[in-house]
């Protein structure tokens, strides 16, 4: 149990500092950098041209007040944290006077519901087909399958969810390529709405899994060909042991351990492609909020987006990674 | 209990337009007896693992059985067996001790689930008197049945080897191939696992194969030896014999270089290389660093002949 | 060399499809050096004209004709990507080696800092760089941050050959002939680690292509640089999809799927032949 928390100590350790270098990025980067973002907010949202010029000045000083660009270097780092700390992001421009975490707290569940479903069944699904596909080397079903992987895994997620759009939208229109849900239909928790969720989702689920999909089988079919040379494998087929019980709990069971970790290291990788999905399907996750924030001018809630993505991802990261030891006893009891 | 006739098994490849044929096992004859620990010896490359790999009906392309037939007495043509009854004639009556190296146990099963995976169904026996079972027979080979939770990690290599010779034996298998069971292991544990060896096949009374280059492992405990060279048979006696009159010249030069206290000869090494299986050399394969070699060797291949009781040798000189 | 990527390309079906995607890519890229427009002019040509002669691919909503905007765009996409690749290469190595040859401390350290970029998502921080930058933002720039944060993966792969490479004898020989680190990382493992780096360049080629395309559909670069994503954007801002004209979008599209698959086949490939295992198992014989 000792060895478990040393462990869960150094998982906690590396977000942290995940946490940290990224924060300390998006700070560099709207501090150090020649560009004024309030006056580029300003401008943005003073492009259509109706703001008195009083309204300009008392615009500039609330956001410079509330971006922090007030004070010496180390006043305005050290300002910056405090309101990280304290989740404030400000109102958001775009939105006034909505403070960011509202707005942000309203996406966050879509796109948190669609990364976990996609991602999963894409984890699940690439890894059992591949590992299929990895020990029955001569099935011609699982060699095409194979091929199609290869074909599709290299292909980036704007494409993929830009061809379903066209299919879908244009050429076969049975799924809806917009929203989270219909727009008619009550915000209420029943039967109705739940499947207008899962049917808007389909499209950018399926856009995610279709690229992840071919990735894990690739990798999992590769694993799958080395520990079926493992001696333990040999092993216990000279000892007869049933078919069916040597490729899960010896084969596909070892070539998982692997597995886990990658998923933890391409969070970062899932998280943009469903930011790019979420725009082509209009869907309402942080993605498309992010998007529409950048075209407002709305530095608050880029800022808070930003922010909120690194901390969540670096989360779910910890998450994997502490729960990587149910997978390997080696590193429990090392 | 064994009968070997005429086993030949080569290693095929085809690439590229090249084809090799590698004569791992060129003509094996021999049998092992109920009750009794047959020592195979003999240096690497001799074909001895290739061997031992086709008798457990284990071997994958590109090896491929060219000729002769492997027989047990519970399974009268092992080769030719369908996968499900070789399935259930594994462990029950046929049972492999391989070198306890790292990886031999699945590392993310605990021993007790490895019991399980190998066992459990041919004992035909309750969960709980199965766990009750595996205890004893860990006791037996003088572990602490606690290990059963513990993963393979956990274990040290002496252990983790008699967990194996716990694993093959569990079953009471007629037959046992045990291949390089003390290789990795240090003097002291190599003479109490091979003292364990020899237990257990006294007490079930079954056959072990013995696969080893080390020749003082076969004089431990080994009834009877053979000598291979180069995918051939070229002595067979029983153990003391054996070391005691070696007659052909690859045996007499063995037994004659290992190290014996209050002896200061030199030992002079063999002239040459072992053959190269893909090209051996006509006729006796060992003629060409043979101090005996006549131009019949080069010829023909001397067949294997009994000389005295229980003692054959493959050679024209001995058997002139 | 040669001979050994005549061998690729007759046995290997993968390498010579990826090989000749690649090729094919690259001739059209250096097209864009006899084309008759130059890329930033528009409305040179009849607008919303199906692909037809003399104009292969038809002609965009702006006035251009999209083969030959193509031939810039993917000059440019290819560069960006090139580029990017190299950059980061340099600071992978450096990592990698560093962290795979010295071990202890130093490599948990340079790993703890590796992971940190593995994990953190990039898009957003792209999108919140150009959101500062504005019309700031030009392809150079955008090509150094991305090779400032994108090495972390092909970091990790150089640090495990560089792990195998230390307890190899002839590495042993270096140290105690006094060679010093810089040197024997650079003598004696960098020959080793070369041909991982080569492959792992082409998927860092994939991996900055793409997310260029990322933001420039978004409209989040320097739009002016034609680019496979810049083409997108323009499309997307006229509403090709909806007019009518398939052809400013698909042939863009198309083009760059043949980069993506071209170099990911070379690139896998290539690793199959470096692993010998892999290498044995295709020809015949059990590993």
């Amino acid at each position: 149990m000792r060895a478990f928390a040393l462990y869960g100590a150094k998982r906690l350790g590396q977000f942290v500092l995940v946490v940290f270098v990224g924060i300390n990025i998006a700070y560099l980067i709207t501090h150090a950098t020649p560009i004024d973002p309030v006056e580029q907010s300003i401008a943005a949202v003073t492009a259509y041209g109706n703001t008195s010029p009083e309204a300009i000045t008392m615009m500039r000083a609330a956001l410079r007040e509330l971006y922090g660009m007030n004070g010496t270097p180390l006043e305005q780092y050290a300002g910056f944290w405090r309101r990280i700390a304290s989740a404030d992001f400000g109102p958001s421009l775009s939105a006034f006077p909505t403070p960011v975490t509202t707005l942000i707290a309203r996406a966050l569940p879509w796109t948190i519901g669609l990364m976990l479903t996609a991602t999963l069944i894409a984890w699940a699904l690439g890894n059992m087909l591949g590992g299929l596909a990895g020990y029955y080397r001569e099935h011609r079903g699982l060699r095409a399958m194979g091929m199609v992987a290869m074909g599709l895994h290299p292909i980036p997620y704007y494409i993929v969810a830009f061809v379903l759009l066209v299919v879908f939208g244009y050429l076969w229109p049975v799924l809806p390529i917009t929203g989270g849900s219909a727009m008619n239909l009550r915000q209420a928790v029943d039967l109705d709405h739940a499947l207008s969720i899962l049917q808007h989702s389909v499209l950018p689920a399926a856009s995610l899994i279709l690229v992840g999909v071919g990735g894990w089988f690739l990798g999992m079919r590769a694993l799958v060909s080395n520990v079926v040379t493992e001696d333990y494998v040999a092993y216990a087929e000279l000892g007869g042991v049933a078919r069916g019980r040597i490729l899960r709990s010896y084969v596909m069971r070892n070539a998982l351990m692997p597995q886990v970790t990658g998923l933890a290291m391409s969070l970062g990788t899932i998280f943009n492609g469903a930011i790019i999905t979420e725009q082509v399907f209009g869907y309402p996750g942080v993605g498309s909020l992010l998007v529409a924030a950048v075209y407002a001018g709305d530095y608050g809630l880029v800022l808070g987006v930003t922010t909120i993505s690194i901390i969540g991802v670096s989360a779910a990261v910890l998450l994997i990674d502490l729960a990587y030891p149910l997978f390997d006893p080696r590193v429990q009891h090392d | 209990m064994l009968s070997v006739q005429g086993l030949k098994a080569y290693y095929m490849t085809r690439h590229f337009g090249v084809q090799r044929e590698v004569r791992a096992v060129d003509g094996i004859d021999f049998e092992v007896l109920r009750n009794e620990i047959y020592g195979l010896a003999g240096e690497s490359s001799c074909g001895k693992t290739t061997l031992i790999k086709t008798i457990a009906a284990a071997w994958k392309p590109p090896l491929q059985i060219v000729a002769g037939s492997v027989g047990f007495t519970f399974a009268p043509d092992i080769l030719r067996l369908a996968p499900a009854e070789l399935a259930r004639v594994r462990w029950k009556h046929l049972a492999y001790i391989v070198q306890g190296s790292m990886s031999v146990l699945n590392p993310v099963r605990r021993i007790r689930e490895s019991f399980v995976d190998f066992a459990f169904r041919h004992l035909g026996v309750a969960r709980a008197e199965f766990d009750r079972r595996v205890s004893a027979h860990l006791a037996r080979v003088k572990l602490d049945p606690g290990i059963v939770n513990a993963y393979p990690h956990q274990l040290s290599g002496g252990m983790r080897q008699r967990v194996t010779i716990a694993l093959a034996t569990i079953c009471r298998p007629e037959f046992v191939i045990a291949d390089e069971p003390t290789t990795a292991l240090d003097v002291l544990v190599q003479k109490d696992v091979l003292d364990m060896i020899r237990e257990v096949q006294r007490e079930i009374g079954s056959s072990v194969l013995l696969v080893t280059h080390d020749l003082g492992v076969h004089a431990h405990v080994a009834d009877r030896m053979g000598i291979m060279y180069a995918g051939r048979l070229v002595e067979e006696a029983p153990t003391r014999e054996l070391f005691r009159a070696p007659r052909h010249p690859y045996t007499a030069h063995l037994i004659a270089s290992l190290p014996r206290i209050g002896d200061r000869t030199t030992r002079k090494p063999l002239e040459g290389s072992p053959p190269n299986l893909a090209a051996p050399p006509p006729g006796c394969r060992f003629h060409p660093r043979c101090p005996l070699a006549m131009d019949r060797c080069r010829a023909e291949v001397p067949p294997l002949q009994t000389i005295g009781a229980q003692h054959r040798v493959a050679c024209f000189a001995v058997n002139a | 060399m040669f001979g050994t990527l005549r061998d690729l390309l007759k046995t290997n079906g993968e390498f010579a499809l990826g090989a000749g995607l690649t090729a094919f890519v690259f001739l059209i890229a250096a097209l864009s050096f006899v084309s008759p427009q130059p890329p930033l002019d528009v409305y040179v040509v009849p607008p919303d004209l199906p692909p037809g002669w003399p104009h292969v691919f038809g002609t965009t909503s702006r006035g251009q004709d999209v083969f030959w905007q193509l031939t810039f765009a993917i000059r440019n996409t290819l560069l960006f990507g090139l580029t990017v690749a190299l950059l980061s290469r340099v600071i992978s190595l450096v990592v990698g080696l560093l962290a795979g040859y010295k071990g202890g401390w130093v490599d948990r350290l340079l790993m703890s800092i590796n992971d940190t970029f593995i994990v953190i998502p990039l898009l957003p921080i792209l999108v919140l760089l150009y959101f500062v930058m504005r019309d700031r933002m030009t392809w150079g720039f955008l090509a150094m941050t991305m090779a400032l944060l994108g090495w972390a993966y092909d970091a990790r792969l150089i640090r495990s050959v560089a792990m195998s490479l230390r307890h190899r004898d002839f590495t042993r020989t270096s140290v105690f002939s006094g060679m010093g680190t810089r040197e024997i990382l650079q003598r004696e493992h960098l020959p080793y680690v070369l041909p991982i780096v080569f492959s792992t360049t082409l998927n860092n080629m994939n991996w900055s292509i793409g997310l260029e395309v990322t933001l420039a559909v978004l409209g989040f670069t320097d739009i002016n640089t034609p680019s496979i994503g810049g083409m997108i954007y323009w499309a997307n801002q006229h509403t090709a999809m909806v007019a009518g004209i398939w052809w400013w979008i698909a042939f863009p599209v198309a083009l760059v799927m043949m980069v993506f698959i071209g170099l990911y086949l070379l690139a896998v490939s290539l690793n199959e032949y470096i692993d010998p295992r892999s290498r044995l198992s295709r020809m015949g014989v059990a590993s």
